[in-house]
């Protein structure tokens, strides 16, 4: 794995659990890969990355119904929870979880009240900067 | 090839796991292990097939077996470097 990999970078809006687990998942397979991976939170998706608040059922995008949603729910149980597999993927490799300057913003939180899995704030310019000339991928 | 063929440091029974779980812990066993350690997976999770291999191959180690079984397959793994 010594030959420079393209970034992938990830714009979290979403903060519902079926939405923030397929991330999670995109996100461990890119580290193990060997990719870096850069993670752009902003909206829901932000709000769902406050501290404590993390493993709280955070429901399911409109397209899961009620029937879904309860597949959603037992999808993220224990071990199999998007929190952990964004743990695991930055155990692994090279995973930066960066909270957009913006969002922060509007929903009045400081960086005391994001969960630790979160590395910093940024504008999204830095963010560019980041995904260098790479793909960036809106969830 | 057997298993019995094949000296094992150690088996992970990862059956049961969803993906990318058993995936996680065979990275998580290379990376513990020393290199020449033989590992074996057993695992349920259909996307094992396809990303042990994958993963094998852009880690540099080596898949020295697949063997299938009834609803599971055991891949072989040494730690290459």
């Amino acid at each position: 794995m010594n030959e420079p990999e393209q970034p992938l970078s990830l714009v979290l809006f979403s903060g519902t659990d079926d939405r923030l687990g397929a991330a999670a998942i995109l996100a461990t397979g890119a580290a193990a890969m060997g990719r870096p991976v850069n993670v752009f939170l902003q909206y829901w998706a932000l709000d769902a990355f406050r501290r404590g608040k993390v493993t709280a059922w955070h429901g399911a995008a409109p397209e899961a119904g009620a029937s879904g949603a309860g597949l959603v729910r037992t999808g993220q149980e224990g071990p199999r929870h998007w929190s952990e597999l964004f743990r695991q993927a930055k155990d692994i490799g090279d995973v930066k979880i960066h909270a957009c300057a913006l969002s922060m913003e509007l929903f009045e939180i400081t960086t005391d009240d994001l969960d630790p899995l979160v590395d910093d704030v940024e504008g999204v310019a830095a963010f560019m900067s980041d995904a260098t000339t790479g793909p960036i991928t809106f969830i | 090839m057997t298993l019995t063929e094949i000296a094992i440091t150690k088996t992970i029974d990862a059956r049961g796991m969803a993906c990318p779980g058993p995936l996680m812990t065979l990275i998580g066993a290379i990376r513990a292990g020393a290199v020449g350690d033989t590992f074996a997976v057993v695992s349920s999770d259909a996307g094992s097939r396809t990303d042990i291999p994958a993963w094998t191959a852009k880690a540099k180690h080596e898949l020295v077996d697949v063997q299938p079984g009834d609803g599971y397959s055991t891949f072989i793994v040494r730690k290459a470097r």
